[in-house]
């Protein structure tokens, strides 16, 4: 005979005020089979929790029915508070009267009515559960970091610190993402190569990361702990075993007419090249769409005769590699919007209107300018320059309704760094807000304007063009002065606002990640599992979940680490018991559930007597790979296959008992 | 075909050369213009500053009246009463209670299936139709400054919504009407700026500098003719240019034509001047049609010294 204890929190206010609960306790004690009930106002909290192991001491309890939040939140608070009492963990179920209930309702009596039917349902599947254990897998203790920016960097770094493998893998050919092209770094001002290329070495020489640059993630299969990632090993046409990296190639390259990647189109490459020179590896790859020998199939090939290590090879063709992996750290980074959609700014067809990765270009020692401030039209050095803050950022119309976050500061760090380099320049900053929280940022800003000089004009730009003299006329609103203001600028840098890396979708598909309406990707929780994901063993660092800037993306990626040790702390996994069982007796080998399951979990097994003998071949489940979505017990067509946890039983007896 | 035709207010006055272009080039077209039999007041400027009831409830009455006449589309030359009626119609569109407020006021009905054609749409379509290849006489090496001010490029979603084709901050849709009459559409800055509108009379000065900077900036880009789809815009470029001048704006002190968009195609299917109106303007733009093309060549190079 059932003996089922029930417990409904308030949440403080949460439930509380829009269900009765002494009343739904009162109205749950009467119900079959409950043999105990109580509320009270934070049933997770440790005297909450305590009420709860007594009662199933004191009354014996063969079950238990938490009424509170999503179990999301809080099931497994209570399933440990109920293993700890002695009882199997999956004899206790939460009804959630909070999300499903109290948030969605606002009329008292027919919040606490719906209250009491989930409840009632919750106690009728507890009353058919069963106990089960979890199941245990091994753990392959090796991480795969996707994206080589100083996300994926500090993620590697640190769990090969903590004496785990990791396979590091960036799809261009070198690791550094976006910080290897800033000039300097806010709030510090130092300098972004100096701190982040002995990190790119120390990646590239870490005994226990394994570098694949220049390579794709095709496709994952498996689950937490048992991954199987399949890489595309994109075709360098040069060997980067043999290549000693000399540069013979590119400078006889004859195609040096392409526009950077790396310098954001201010500056030219050669169609083999290497995307900067403290590139890691520092190994050049040949751009198949540029070069004439690979374009016309035969010809030129001008580098190879001057390759002195015969390292070029122009058969070389994209590689297949199949690596396993424990879990993955997504660090895909972002990109910036294209404000070509701004027609009133030019529509980017002005060429001195340009966005703040050309700026950071301009402004570095490595850059296309050797860090010296020069317009990109006609080299000349700009007198004025204006900063557009919130340029696309902020703008629903463009269907980007959010704070691009980083934008505040980089552009004070750009009035900074010009007005250190051009003594009489004047830099005018147009800004919807100021939004400088941040250790020392609030202060940085202020130096911008107070000891830097920089004109921090409060209003939106309405229109940008170009005078026929060359001038580049910018017209706004000075919101705090009432009235509008016209700059004639020579160089115009637009803040333009955050954006998931292009691809960032089909591969957080291929992970089972969801991704925000902006699409970045969503973590588990916003606050108590910023670096988690709906998907087990799969973690975000850096810019990929919003528009981060170095620091957090830094303490996000330390973070993921943190996560991905624990997981690999113990040498076996613990997973839910939820998977599906197949009664043999029954089945009839009709295979629809091995065509239907998306997991490749079911497989056939042959029953066999004791001597060996085949009796028949039946469906079975593998409990590795199975995730318990249910879809094979819907598709069979003998009833033969059941979910453990959510038994059609169970599932049936709740939708009787509402009313 | 048959198109509905709302003259507006400007079209009898000020803007008489835009009934009369327009009329021009239906006829060689082959396409009939039908008034709408008792058309009113399109509810601009006045209606709309005044009572907002009252600037739906006017447009309604004049599309209930087209729509009754079995009139499928209806031409508004005029920016502002096409603004009217196409805004008009879209907000109908949206609302069944606003449908149903104005047929009380109005005291009649209204089923929602006029289509509203600007001077732009209405070219587009003629041009498709087969006007295309009657414009003979070429007007080769004209520059011309495609001016849109703010009707013609906005409500974007009256002016974007039809074929999606337009972008609001940096309108095209003249570009392709102008090339087809052998001219070039010149990349300007000042195709969607304000000319001063209405502020006509209460504040000339203000129409003076804005319209002022328009005229520079086409001769700064080496306009020789500014090309519009608005009365108020013609009347304020055209009308106003020698105060203009005389107020040292307006770069060169050269005169600038302002055609109509009609007026434009109308010298290219070789229609004389007068019959499109081209003698009425106040700013010389006869002068066009005097060896248009020689003319056009060599204005660029005498505007070329502008700039305020």
């Amino acid at each position: 005979m059932a003996r089922v204890g029930v417990f409904i929190c308030h949440c403080g206010e949460n439930i509380a005020r829009t269900v009765d609960c002494p009343s739904l306790a009162a109205a749950a004690a009467r119900l079959d089979g409950v043999v105990h009930a109580a509320d009270y106002k934070y049933m997770c909290s440790d005297p909450g929790q305590t009420m709860v192991r007594e009662a199933i001491v004191k009354h014996q309890l063969t079950g238990v029915v938490v009424a509170a939040c999503s179990p999301r939140m809080h099931e497994r608070t209570f399933r440990s508070a109920a293993a700890a009492a002695g009882l199997n963990p999956y004899l206790l179920e939460m009804a959630n009267i909070r999300e499903h209930c109290s948030w969605v309702h606002s009329d008292k009596a027919a919040a606490t009515a719906k209250a009491l039917d989930l409840l009632r349902m919750m106690v009728e599947k507890v009353r058919r559960n069963r106990a089960l254990t979890p199941i245990r897998v091994p753990v392959e203790p090796t991480a795969m970091v996707i994206g080589g920016g100083i996300a994926g960097i500090q993620a590697a770094l640190d769990i090969a610190a903590g004496g785990k493998k990791v396979v590091l893998v960036d799809r261009s050919p070198s690791i550094g993402g976006h910080m290897a092209r800033l000039s300097e770094t806010f709030p510090t001002l130092d300098c972004s190569q100096c701190i982040l290329t002995p990190r790119m070495v120390e990646a590239a020489t870490h005994p226990n990361i394994t570098l694949m640059t220049y390579s794709e993630v095709d496709a994952v299969d498996g689950f937490v702990g048992n991954f199987e990632v399949t890489i595309r090993r994109k075709a360098r046409y040069v060997d980067p075993a043999v290549c000693t990296g000399c540069g013979e190639c590119w400078a006889k390259c004859p195609q040096k007419k392409i526009a950077s990647e790396f310098d954001a189109g201010l500056g030219l490459r050669a169609a083999i090249y290497r995307p900067f020179p403290q590139a890691v590896p520092n190994k050049p790859v040949i751009d198949a769409a540029h070069c004439i020998r690979l374009t016309r199939g035969k010809g030129c090939e001008l580098c190879r005769k001057a390759c002195p290590r015969d390292a070029i090879h122009f058969d070389d063709a994209d590689a297949i590699q199949k690596v396993k992996v424990g879990a993955i750290v997504l660090a895909t980074g972002f990109d910036l919007w294209d404000h070509a959609a701004y027609g009133e700014y030019g529509g980017g067809r002005l060429t001195d209107v340009i966005n703040g990765f050309q700026f950071e270009r301009l402004a570095s020692a490595s850059g296309p300018t050797g860090g010296e401030i020069r317009r990109p039209s006609d080299g000349q050095t700009p007198k004025t320059i204006v900063f557009v803050q919130c340029c696309g950022s902020r703008d629903e119309k463009q269907g980007l309704p959010y704070c691009s976050k980083i934008c505040c500061m980089y552009t004070a760090k750009h009035a900074m760094l010009y007005r250190h380099k051009v003594h009489d320049g004047r830099a005018v900053v147009f800004y919807m807000d100021i939004r400088s929280a941040g250790k020392g940022y609030d202060e940085f800003v202020r130096r911008a304007i107070e000891a830097d000089g920089a004109q921090y004009v409060r209003g939106r730009v309405s229109r940008i063009y170009r005078r026929h003299d060359g001038k580049l006329i910018v017209r706004g609103a000075d919101t705090l002065a009432g009235e509008a203001v016209t700059v004639e600028a020579d160089l115009v840098v637009l803040a333009d606002a955050v954006r998931p890396r292009a691809g960032a979708r089909p591969l957080a598909q291929m992970l089972g990640v969801g991704s925000d309406a902006n699409g970045f990707y969503s973590e588990a929780h916003p606050k108590l599992r910023p670096v988690e994901t709906a998907a087990a063993g799969v973690f975000l660092a850096g810019a990929c979940q919003a528009p981060k800037d170095i620091p957090d993306t830094v303490a996000s990626a330390s973070a993921c680490a943190a996560k991905v040790l624990g997981l690999f702390a113990a040498p076996q996994l613990e997973r839910e018991p939820i998977v599906a069982r197949v009664n043999r007796e029954l089945c009839a080998h009709c295979r629809a559930c091995i065509k239907g399951c998306p997991y490749g979990a079911i497989e056939d097994f042959e029953v066999k007597d004791r001597k060996g003998n085949l009796v028949k071949v039946v469906a079975s489940v593998n409990e590795g790979l199975c995730q318990g979505c249910g879809t094979c017990a819907a598709i069979c067509r003998s009833n033969s296959i059941d979910l453990d946890g959510f038994t059609d039983e169970q599932i049936f007896a709740q939708i009787a008992t509402m009313e | 075909m048959i198109i509905g035709y709302y003259p507006g207010c400007s079209l009898s006055g000020g803007g008489i050369e835009l009934d009369l272009s327009v009329k021009a080039l239906v006829g060689v077209a082959g396409v009939t213009l039908r008034e709408i039999d008792d058309w009113n007041c399109c509810g601009a400027s006045a209606a709309h500053s005044t009572n907002h009831d009252l600037s739906v409830a006017l447009p309604y009455r004049v599309l209930s009246l087209a729509e009754e006449q079995g009139l499928e589309q209806v031409v508004a030359p005029c920016a502002a009463c096409f603004s009217r009626l196409k805004g008009t119609h879209l907000r109908l569109e949206r609302s069944d209670e606003l449908a149903r407020k104005m047929a009380d006021i109005v005291g009649r009905s209204y089923n929602r299936t006029v289509r509203v054609l600007s001077l732009t749409d209405f070219v587009r379509l003629l041009l498709a139709g087969g006007l295309a290849d009657k414009l003979t006489h070429k007007l080769t090496g004209l520059k011309v400054a495609a001016y849109y001010g703010c009707l013609l490029s906005r409500l974007p979603q009256c002016t974007v919504a039809e074929d999606d084709i337009e972008d609001a901050e940096r309108p095209t849709s003249m570009d392709a009407a102008i090339r087809a009459t052998g001219a070039e559409p010149i990349e300007w800055n000042f195709a969607t700026e304000c000319c001063g509108g209405g502020l006509s009379l209460s504040k000339t000065d203000a129409v003076v500098r804005l319209s002022g900077a328009i005229l520079a900036d086409a001769k700064d880009a080496g306009a020789a003719a500014v090309v519009t789809g608005c009365p108020m815009c013609h009347s304020n470029l055209d009308m106003r240019q020698g105060a203009i001048h005389a107020a040292g704006l307006g770069g060169s002190p050269d005169a600038l034509p302002i055609l109509y968009l009609s007026e434009l195609l109308g010298l290219a299917a070789g229609v004389p001047p007068e019959q499109l109106g081209l003698n009425r303007h106040f700013t010389d733009a006869m002068r066009l049609t005097r060896g248009a093309a020689d003319e056009a060549r060599s204005a660029p190079a005498a505007a070329g010294g502008g700039g305020s």
